[in-house]
């Protein structure tokens, strides 16, 4: 991109290419609505997979109260749909009229594919209407299948509706090398604008945090009915509902981070210096926050379940294991949380010849993070293996065999992970980059092969008593709501890493940002903008979920099937 | 050691309390202490103290609270300093120590030093890419040094770029490469330690090549401002002298430059 181009671009922008928004500034309204409007998008799309999930766990596992839970939160959607709308549509006007030049722009290239988005909207609202005001209606037999077909089909919908508008956004990010700032937007075809090099990996990023997303607000709602509970059959339910929401949370996190590192090798495989910006640049401070509130998750999550230990007769075998796990998760969250470069003062700089500290500083690099990540993922999955099988003693002939071979499989994963960790500081990058796929390889090969194992080890396993829901003291549920409240604000700020590195483009390199809000904003401002977000969101979820225990009583009903309670997801 | 004194030891050392308050002065200790005199360490920056100490204290009381017994015994002594009659000079104690540790705190953020405040400034630049060296573009992106391309003639590459090292970059970078030249002192940031790993042994020639070509004012507009002291070099040196002081760099460091990523085409 050279000079004189922009200059003729800059004085294009004589005619209107810019509103201005009252008090808070065009881009701050767009900020927060677009952030909101995500939120929210992620909402509604993660609690659908999560209904549809439980769907049919129920109908397949003849276990009614999944089914009970699922149409609870269907419930849910229909106020967090038009809360979606609303904000949608705020962010839609908000660019049309502060935005025009650069909303013109981007409807010349996207304007079917505007319409197809809104046309499945409108689908996707009755298919949700059908689903919703069916349950009933649809309960038995082949008519249930066919209730739980219109869930596939919301999915469905929903899933196809976020990947259009990643495809508006993916554009604005990494436009086809062959877009120039003098390309006639006329001319380009919808489909090479849509496959772009970072569609495919947000994606699927979005898909599966989506699924996270969506188990956190559930775990939250849970903890939030379970504290207000007023009878011990009540607190059984929402503590049940808690420990589902939780599981599919942290299913689904521990294959995020493998996402995430594609969507970030594609955007340093399109530029380079993008790349740079994003992970050791001006952004690289967020990797710091963001590997802190990931540790955050991850010791939370692992906390829960300790507890959780407390009401399932038989898991006192186990207990004794659990400070172990926790010293790799804080060994873990240490390396993975050190920066590689550090704040220090200048006396503190001469000390360290340099902001590298010469012996801290190799925990800085990719090598040990990818190690520290790895070991995380792996505990936690100890952990969850060892919360599953709590209750229950595995009675099939080869279940020491078994074990046995289970643990000979973590000992190789992390052996793997460790040895490739090390031997990434004695190889030049290049090699290094490639180790992570091992790593990666290692650590999903060990929870695929060790759940098998472990399903086929549970048959006819031999109970040691009924878990006792319920009784689970309060600041376990606090640690639903801090899962919750740190799923959302890792969103807004990836998101603002995400979006941010265009700094001051529009479109990366064919339309300059030529308003007044060019700047990339300060991370201060960021995290206080991004926070405001958050905040919005929460409150406005709390409405919903106020409304949701208003409108009628929760869909627990008190009966003897409280008592039958010894069950898990997956077993 | 007297025996009577074994037992009630052990109680203090297999209480949850005692155990948290263990853990947390070890790792201070560790951090603070261990660290900075382990070979070729240095002191560790305040701000990362801080961040480690966090980390640790949120695994402690992890560990004391994910089990209600151990969760009910770490509160004993707390309730018992708050409320107990027998244990009022404890309470006075430790109510005017926090409150003496607040102070100490406060005053310490708000007492003027000469120093110069924590700089928050990333060292990776993003490079453009391509730039223009006197007039000549030159594409960075999967360019390699070009004086690599004649292995019979490096020995003279070398000696030039060793020539080139010593007459403009040892006052600052130092003779050791390390950065400690003796002008090193004045700068803030301080000049780039070539021996460190986190430096030119994770870049590509091409990128050095920019940093040296454009210095401190070529430096990209996001993540301003950067305050090096670079000169721009390609006012005074040329490009091959450019690339030859590159070569010596790697040469007496050891470090092996970043490569390129080859694309499934075979495209560099």
């Amino acid at each position: 991109m050279t000079d004189p181009l922009l200059l003729l671009q800059a004085a294009a922008d004589t005619s209107r290419a810019y509103g201005e928004f009252p008090v808070i500034g065009a881009r701050a309204f767009v900020w927060i609505t677009a952030e909101v409007h995500l939120m929210f998008a992620a909402f509604v799309l993660g609690v659908p997979m999560f209904a549809v999930v439980t769907e049919a766990i129920g109908i397949f596992g003849g276990d009614e109260r999944y089914d009970r839970l699922s149409k609870e939160f269907t419930r849910l959607l229909l106020v967090a749909y038009s809360a979606t709308a609303i904000w949608g549509a705020m962010l839609v006007f908000g660019l049309s009229t502060l935005y025009p030049r650069f909303w013109a722009y981007l409807t010349t290239i996207f304007a079917p594919s505007m319409w197809l988005y809104a046309a499945l909207f409108f689908v996707e609202s009755f298919t949700l209407y059908l689903y919703y005001y069916g349950w009933d209606r649809w309960k038995k037999g082949r008519a249930k299948l066919g209730h739980w077909t219109l869930g596939i089909l919301l999915n469905v919908w929903g899933t196809i509706v976020m990947f259009i508008a990643n495809a508006w956004l993916t554009y604005m990010m990494s436009p086809p090398r062959d877009i120039t700032p003098t390309t006639d937007p006329t001319t380009i075809k919808l489909w090479h604008a849509i496959a772009n090099a970072t569609w495919m990996p947000i994606n699927v990023h979005r898909v599966i945090a989506n699924v996270v997303f969506g188990g956190a607000i559930v775990g939250a709602y849970a903890s939030y009915r379970f504290l207000a509970a007023r009878t011990e059959e009540e607190r059984a339910h929402y503590d049940w509902m808690g420990y589902v929401g939780n599981f599919i949370a942290m299913s689904a996190l521990i294959v995020l981070p493998f996402a995430g590192y594609w969507l970030g090798r594609e955007i340093y495989q399109y530029d380079q210096s993008m790349g740079i910006t994003m992970m050791g640049g001006f952004m690289s401070w967020l990797w710091v926050i963001q590997a802190f509130l990931i540790a955050v998750l991850f010791l939370t999550g692992n906390y829960y379940l300790w507890i959780g230990m407390g009401r399932i007769p038989g898991a006192e075998r186990f207990r004794p294991y659990t400070k172990y796990l926790l010293i790799v998760l804080v060994l873990g969250a240490i390396v993975w949380g050190t920066p590689h470069t550090m704040i220090a003062d200048s006396k503190e700089l001469a000390a360290m010849g340099g902001s590298h500290h010469p012996f801290l500083g190799a925990l800085g690099v990719m090598s040990a993070k990818n190690t520290a990540v790895n070991l995380m993922i792996l505990t936690t999955f100890l952990s969850f293996l060892l919360y599953r099988r709590a209750n229950t003693r595995p009675v099939v002939p080869w279940a020491r065999a078994g074990t046995i071979i289970q643990g000979a499989m973590f000992a190789v994963a992390a052996g793997v992970v460790l040895f490739y960790g090390i031997r990434g500081y004695f190889v030049e990058a290049i090699v290094r980059i490639g180790f992570s796929v091992y790593q990666v390889l290692a650590v999903l090969s060990c929870i695929v092969f060790v759940t098998v194992i472990d399903i086929l080890m549970a048959r006819g396993a031999q109970s040691l008593g009924a878990i006792r829901w319920g009784r689970m003291p309060p600041r376990s549920q606090y640690a639903l709501f801090i899962l919750a409240v740190t799923f959302t604000w890792l969103m807004g700020l990836m998101g603002f890493a995400r979006s941010g590195i265009r700094q001051y483009w529009h479109v990366w390199q064919v339309m300059q940002d030529t308003s007044k809000y060019a700047a990339t904003p300060a991370l201060g401002y960021a995290s206080k903008m991004i926070s405001l977000c958050v905040l919005i969101f929460l409150s406005l979820v709390a409405f919903v979920f106020w409304l949701g225990g208003l409108a009628e009583k929760s869909t627990f009903v008190a009966t003897a099937e409280g008592e039958k309670g010894a069950r898990h997801v997956g077993h | 050691m007297s025996s009577p004194l074994r037992p009630a030891i052990r109680r203090y050392a297999e209480h949850p309390f005692w155990q948290a308050v263990g853990i947390l002065l070890l790792a201070y200790i560790v951090v603070v202490g261990v660290v900075p005199i382990l070979p070729g360490s240095a002191i560790v920056p305040k701000s990362v103290v801080l961040q480690y100490m966090i980390t640790v204290l949120v695994g402690v009381l992890i560990y004391v609270s994910d089990n209600e017994e151990r969760w009910r015994q770490f509160k004993e002594p707390i309730q018992a300093v708050l409320v107990e009659p027998r244990l009022k000079v404890v309470r006075a104690v430790v109510v005017a120590g926090v409150t003496a540790l607040v102070g100490l705190v406060a005053y310490g953020q708000v007492k003027t030093t000469v120093a110069a405040p924590p700089n928050l400034r990333s060292i990776h630049p993003a490079p453009p890419a391509e730039i223009t060296f006197r007039g000549k573009t030159i594409t960075l992106t999967g360019l390699e040094n070009p004086l690599r391309r004649y292995p019979d003639s490096l020995p003279s590459y070398l000696a030039e770029g060793k020539r080139v090292y010593y007459q403009n970059c040892l006052p600052c970078h130092g003779d050791h490469l390390d950065g400690q030249g003796h002008f090193a002192p004045g700068f803030n940031p301080l000049p780039a330690n070539f021996q460190d790993n986190g430096t030119i042994a994770q870049l590509t020639e091409s990128f050095v090549f920019w940093r040296v070509a454009k210095g401190g004012p070529g430096l990209p507009r996001e993540g301003t401002p950067w305050n090096s002291a670079m000169p721009v070099w390609e006012d005074f040196l040329t490009e091959r002298e450019i690339w030859s002081v590159i070569l010596f760099l790697y040469e007496q460091t050891g470090w092996t430059p970043r490569t390129w990523e080859k694309s499934v085409s075979g495209e560099k």
